[in-house]
């Protein structure tokens, strides 16, 4: 009875009634998952979700310091309109580089595996995912697919844009292509058995008391992410394997010189890459909606639209691929379908945005930095959106198709809206994840870089963008110089925010103030557990009794029931439930 | 009539193709910037007015608001509605070219654009138009895609090997417009740039009957003639500084050494060998990045660059 959907079912024709004691998770704990097993090896093959969250999250934040890198070195190139200090086709293959890392290495797997595999679970009140051993081949199959992108760069690099575009890409002399290809086919798989690894976890690990209207809308976004990485990602391997065929075979499917069609390739890449948009940034939706009712004790406004939103984007995403080929020769009827559809997908993003700040009103709102980060998002990821509908108006994206307009509203999107959702949950689980506190106005000052530094860097690609600038581009003509510096200066106010990040991050690791279980006094599962939690997570399988969002109760009335001792499922709770003296719950 | 976001777009040279455009793009900013004023001003109001006082603060339970949250999903659905009929108006005029439009081709490859005219003029890197008149390019690749961009006239369309695309617009000015090429196509893809270059209609019509096609001069003026109109230019230099391929300056004759380490005298036959197939023989220290001019170039036309390129040194 330790799964909830056979609780749930039986729960339809008779309500359960529960015997369930409170308990309270331990101050100081004595035994972690950090604690339990040690060394190098321990971590290597663990199964636990945690670690593995966690060996994600530093292989994330690696590969986003080296992208960053890069970012920083190629606006560097453009302080001036010729040759600042690098050659073009070094600029080429370093925004390629730049492009295909930050999708496929940092934003892909940001949230779900990083921090979705440490918080799912505990959200969940499960002891693991689904599958541990599974879990741990994604993160091994993720791990090789970057091998496979550092050999492509032993082998001539490459330079199409992370979009591979045909026939350019077809027609190449570089071994780079075929090896970064691979890697991204290698990592496709990452990225399904996560997906489904979450989707069966969801389905089947929910602990006594978590019906589908108690799910955390953190789970709900995972939910719909998992849906779309399984039934996007085949996809983008098929269309691999037939760029692989063509390359290496010359079988004609998308090099016109032997009979294919290049505007084929574009729609089967788009038809992974736009969904993998959602992929990105549906997750962060959940974060932002875990972190703006704890941080405004209250509870969420509008729980269905915010859960059903998510679906219903996933669901859209999948018909909206061909916005991206406006220009692309795709025929005229397709091309009005794919802009009507394009502002339908929007719609729920804008009721997301309406619910989260009309959950701000009547609350207790308390400005700690993953609410300030929240408020960042909004602001970031509106001005994303709005540029968004622009783009998704048929006549306008005529002249804003490959200007640096584009750029500047993807990096709304995936900048002020993924990454800074994940800054957002990072600097909010973060004291669940170590036990310890950070230095809050160090922060802030951060975040303050962060935000200023972004929009410095990226305003005036909009506005050098709708005067003409076209994006992938190493030269540029002189009227762009002001714009593309005023850029240069923002992105390096940028990295200072991000350093400034590492240094209070690594400082609270070894020298922070101990956490306690849960400081932000949130309502949700995860924080009913020690920190760093228990290596299972909780010492006793919980009953939820409450929604993840009841900030109208008291903290000391918010109670959580313990039903049965650690790892013995079904017939303890059956023996609990008759047999303790504790408070009597229904579980509907 | 000035609009608060007119600082975004450049100059409007061809109002029937750029008009419906900048419409838009003008609503949607507005609009946008209203609803965005709201969302941040009701957040930042709401963080001010609701901040914590202490960590007993009860809030009320507010779970959702039907009239509230239909009304905030309906209006923006209404806007989009707007803004897709706009733009889909606004695209099919740019679709729908003018019946009278006069037509010139457009060849986009490695990193140049090469124009045809109706009596054989050919031009390169510049597309002379008269004011006042739609005009219609018709536009292919020889290589890779390429996309044909003019911001002033907010008219785009990729350049495809395997198929015609085209753009049409009509400037109401004599003067000059800046061509980029929009969809990366390689090394020297930011270098792809091309003029419109604008005429009074009858000047256009003096300029068109002094440029009529056809061969004229000796082998060494067509040969010259012929290395510039093909954009050899843009890679290979006449003067010996070194861009992408090696300079044409001084190499007659001379031996080359190649990037597999074995060395070629430049004569006729070396020359022939890689206008049409140049991933043959690669010079040491360049890339195999050159278009194959195999079928698209005759036997004279070989004879004739080659000749020109004697007289370089």
């Amino acid at each position: 009875m330790a799964n909830a959907s056979t609780s749930a079912s039986s729960a339809a024709s008779t309500p359960m009634k529960l015997k369930v004691k409170q308990f309270q998770p331990a101050q100081t704990p004595t035994n972690t998952y950090l604690t339990d097993e040690k060394g190098v090896w321990a971590w290597l093959t663990t199964v636990d979700h945690k670690k593995i969250g966690l060996m994600y999250l530093g292989s994330v934040a690696f590969f986003f310091a080296l992208a960053g890198f890069l970012a920083i070195a190629l606006r560097t190139e453009l302080w001036t309109p010729a040759k600042t200090f690098i050659e073009a086709d070094t600029y080429n293959q370093l925004f390629t580089l730049h492009g295909a890392m930050m999708v496929f290495f940092v934003l892909v797997p940001s949230i779900p595996a990083a921090l979705g595999n440490f918080i799912l679970p505990m959200q969940l009140g499960a002891k693991d995912v689904a599958f541990p051993r599974l879990n741990l081949a994604s993160f091994y199959i993720y791990v090789f697919g970057a091998i496979f992108t550092f050999l492509s760069l032993a082998n001539n690099g490459f330079d199409t844009g992370w979009t591979f575009y045909t026939p350019y890409s077809s027609d190449t002399n570089s071994a780079g292509i075929i090896w970064v290809t691979l890697g991204v086919f290698i990592l496709g798989f990452s990225s399904i058995l996560t997906g489904t690894n979450f989707i069966t976890t969801i389905h089947k690990l929910r602990a006594p008391g978590i019906s589908w209207e108690r799910l955390p809308l953190n789970v709900w976004a995972l939910y719909a992410t998992s849906i779309i990485q399984v039934l996007a990602t085949p996809v983008l391997a098929i269309t691999i394997l037939l760029l692989a065929m063509e390359n290496i075979l010359d079988i004609g499917i998308f090099d016109p010189a032997l009979g294919g069609d290049p505007v084929l390739y574009q729609h089967f890449f788009w038809f992974y890459s736009h969904p993998a948009v959602y992929i990105m940034i549906v997750p962060g939706f959940g974060i932002i909606s875990e972190v703006i009712t704890t941080f405004s004790k209250k509870t969420i406004f509008g729980y269905w639209a915010i859960a059903l939103s998510s679906l219903a984007i996933a669901f859209i995403g999948f018909l909206v691929w061909g916005h991206h080929m406006f220009t692309s020769g795709q025929s005229a009827v397709a091309t009005t379908i794919f802009s009507f559809l394009t502002f339908l997908v929007g719609i729920p993003t804008g009721i997301k945005i309406f619910n989260w700040v009309a959950t701000l009103y009547r609350g207790s709102i308390s400005m700690k930095t993953p609410m300030l980060y929240v408020f960042i998002f909004i602001f970031l990821f509106s001005i994303g959106g709005f540029t968004g509908i622009m783009l998704g108006a048929l006549s306008v994206d005529i002249h804003l198709h490959d200007t640096y307009y584009v750029v500047a509203h993807f990096h709304y999107v995936m900048m002020g809206g993924t990454l800074i959702a994940l800054l957002a949950g990072l600097h909010y689980w973060w004291p669940k994840m170590t036990g310890k506190m950070y230095n809050e106005p160090l922060a802030k000052i951060a975040a303050g870089f962060i935000f200023i530094g972004f929009n410095v860097t990226f305003l005036p690609q909009f506005i050098m963008g709708a005067q003409g600038m076209p994006r992938r581009y190493y030269n540029y003509i002189d009227q762009f110089t002001p714009f593309h510096q005023t850029s240069t200066i923002g992105s390096y106010i940028l990295a200072l925010g991000f350093l400034i990040i590492l240094y209070y991050l690594a400082h609270s690791l070894f020298k922070g103030k101990k956490a306690g279980p849960n400081p932000w006094n949130s309502r949700g599962l995860e924080w009913q557990s020690t920190s760093p939690p228990d290596f299972h997570n909780f010492s006793h399988t919980p009953v939820v009794i409450h929604g993840p969002y009841d900030y109208h109760q008291p903290m000391e009335e918010f109670q959580l029931g313990l039903a049965v001792e650690h790892g013995h499922g079904e017939e303890h709770l059956a023996a609990d439930t008759t047999g303790s003296k504790a408070a009597e719950a229904t579980i509907a | 009539m000035g609009r608060l976001f007119d600082f975004m777009l450049p100059e409007n040279k061809s109002p029937l193709t750029a008009d419906p455009t900048d419409g838009l793009f003008h609503f949607i900013n507005e609009a946008s910037l209203v609803l965005f004023l709201g969302v941040v001003l009701a957040m930042i109001y709401f963080a001010i007015r609701y901040k914590r006082k202490s960590e007993d603060d009860k809030t009320p339970v507010i779970t959702h608001n039907n009239t509230l949250e239909i009304t905030w999903s309906v209006i923006p659905l209404l806007i989009t509605f707007v803004v897709f009929g706009w733009g889909y108006s606004g695209w099919l005029n740019l679709k729908t070219v003018p019946d009278d439009a006069y037509e010139i081709h457009v060849t986009g490859f490695k990193w140049n654009w090469s124009v045809n005219y109706e009596n054989g003029a050919q031009t390169i890197n510049e597309i002379h138009v008269p004011k006042g008149t739609p005009i219609k390019l018709v536009m292919q690749s020889r290589d890779v895609l390429h996309s044909f961009f003019v911001p002033e006239y907010r008219v785009k369309h990729d350049v495809l090997p395997n198929r015609y695309t085209y753009v049409w617009f009509q400037a109401e000015e004599a003067g000059e417009s800046q061509v980029f090429c929009t969809e990366y196509c390689g090394t020297s893809h930011s270098n792809m740039l091309a003029k419109v270059i604008v005429h009074e209609p009858e000047d256009f019509k003096t300029w068109l009957d002094e440029n009529r096609g056809g061969p004229s001069g000796s082998p060494i003026e067509q040969g010259e003639k012929l290395v510039s109109l093909q954009g050899c230019q843009t890679c290979h230099s006449v003067d010996g500084s070194d861009l992408i391929g090696p300079s044409f300056k001084g190499i007659w004759g001379r031996d080359r050494n190649l990037a597999d380490g074995s060395s070629v005298t430049v004569d006729e036959n070396y020359i022939r060998e890689s206008i049409l197939y140049p991933g043959e023989k690669i010079a040491e220290g360049y890339q195999n990045v050159m278009t194959p001019y195999e079928g698209r170039i005759s036997d004279e036309e070989i004879t004739n660059i080659i000749e020109y390129l004697k007289t370089i040194d």
